[in-house]
């Protein structure tokens, strides 16, 4: 389906502050103290680019997967 | 599994004065036999004590332990007013709607295009220090424009209204220094500073981060009450000069009475963003563990059962001092592997300005070591006047010669 968004973490950045899991707990879950996506392709959601604007450390990069282009953190 | 909150005796809570930036000793012996403790503290209700690393996380980081639920309990603190609400008194995702709006002035990118004019201001005030001549007082000249300059030009707060603003910030950081009627007074002058700030921008828009917050709140009033945002202003400006403006001169005395370290900055001053964090770490900031976290369940923690309601409170500086995390804790060693330090907090309310402050560090701390290649303490060390009654310890002056 078009339209979807791709979630990565990176998780040599994260440091586990939990904040997108608080955010969006639909999208994230801390695993072994870091976080990890639920599913790699979403439907747009702003709890989801809220999450990724929020992180303390920008570990969160939500694109567009057709056009590569970075929807948040903006 | 423990006791419980029942039976075991509370301490008074902090541990005694704070002695420069010493860590009670107290944490130490905590940490090894009894991670969660009963205190009590000057005021509100009794309280645990978490002074493990992992213990600290976990109150702060997981979504059981609240922020809001402390709306309406009479929280542990050290000072007889009850702290302001806001961000700090909410949970996500309603902390979310808040947090967001500025988050995006805070992120790294963002901030690294502030470095080039922090630079220039650290060079500049750095020229003034060196036409006042030897020996200057750090905090003065230094220390407190910088952050407050690079705060002002980010908010678009006039920096000629320092003095003012000043003055009523300390009213967020006193505990004691201040009456509770001088602090309600305060907060009432800094919040009518800033809804004046406020007004002057719907009448013409700037494109500074008041002005962004004022956009979003006249766009959309379900994402920020009027409240929200002078509150909100108000906080970002406060908190983000107080704290560095009290950080610097703390890691400035450290480097200073660590000579052997500081012969490593300078040596090699590629170090400086991994001291910065390590300073970050070894330095305990706050007097005491504050802005308790309510369980909203039963939780484990450690060995012990938390239960439903009952607040806790986490000791950052004594979970940055864990030896099961860091080796060789209470040592400063700007080459450690990892540094997962808990110095901006964690969770939630993770500091939102942190990579701003990491940023102005490493711009103060290598202009300040590069201009001076003697720089000094002027007075004894014994003779340093230490702040009193604040949320966070820090140097009144810090006499310098070079």
């Amino acid at each position: 389906m078009s339209g979807q968004w791709k979630v990565a973490v990176d998780r040599d950045r994260c440091i586990g502050s939990g904040l997108c899991a608080g955010t969006a707990p639909d999208y994230f879950a801390l695993v072994d103290k870091k976080s990890t996506p639920l599913r790699d392709l979403v439907d747009p959601d702003e709890s989801v680019s809220d999450a990724a604007d929020c992180c303390p450390v920008e570990a969160i990069l939500v694109t567009d997967p057709t056009t590569g282009d970075t929807i948040a953190p903006v | 599994m423990s006791t419980g909150s029942e039976v075991m005796e509370a301490r008074t809570y902090p541990f005694g004065d704070p002695d420069r930036l010493n860590l009670n000793p107290l944490y130490e012996q905590l940490r090894r036999t009894e991670p969660l403790t009963r205190v009590r503290l000057p005021y509100g209700e009794e309280a645990w004590l978490a002074t493990r690393y992992d213990d600290v996380r976990l109150i702060l980081g997981d979504a059981r332990f609240s922020r809001a639920a402390s709306v309406g309990r009479d929280e542990p603190r050290t000072h007889p007013h009850q702290g302001e609400s806001g961000m700090l008194a909410m949970d996500p995702p309603e902390h979310t709607r808040l947090r967001k709006l500025i988050a995006k002035a805070f992120t790294a990118r963002r901030v690294e295009t502030l470095r080039p004019r922090t630079q220039e201001i650290a060079n500049q005030l750095l020229d003034d220090m060196e036409r006042h001549g030897s020996p200057a007082d750090l905090v003065e000249h230094f220390a407190t424009p910088l952050p407050v300059t690079v705060i002002c030009e980010l908010l678009g707060v006039p920096f000629a209204d320092r003095d003012r603003f000043q003055l009523w910030s300390e009213a967020i950081i006193s505990t004691t220094s201040l009456t509770p009627q001088q602090i309600m007074e305060y907060l009432g002058n800094l919040h009518a500073y800033i809804a004046g700030l406020i007004a002057q921008r719907r009448v013409q828009e700037t494109d500074d981060l008041l002005g962004a917050m004022v956009k979003a709140r006249d766009e959309d009033e379900d994402r920020l009450t009027e409240a929200e945002l002078v509150q909100l202003s108000a906080g970002l400006l406060a908190a983000g000069h107080e704290t560095t403006v009290t950080q610097l001169p703390n890691f400035v005395y450290v480097l200073l009475t660590n000579p052997d370290r500081l012969a490593e900055l300078r040596a090699d001053p590629s170090l400086i963003p991994a001291a910065v964090d390590e300073l970050m770490r070894y330095v305990p900031l706050g007097t005491a563990a504050a802005f308790a976290r309510y369980a909203t369940e039963d939780i484990m923690v450690g060995d012990v059962l938390v239960r439903a309601g009952e607040p806790v409170l986490g000791a950052l500086a004594s979970a940055n001092r864990d030896d099961k995390v860091f080796d060789h804790p209470d040592e400063l060693d700007f080459h450690r592997e990892s540094n997962p330090h808990l110095g901006f907090g964690h969770g939630p309310h993770h500091c939102v300005g942190a990579q701003l402050a990491r940023m102005e560090l490493q711009v103060a701390l290598h202009a300040l070591i590069t201009r001076f290649p003697n720089l000094e303490l002027a007075v004894a060390e014994s003779e340093l006047p230490w702040k009193k009654g604040m949320l966070v310890r820090g140097l009144q002056e810090l006499p310098v010669r070079w």
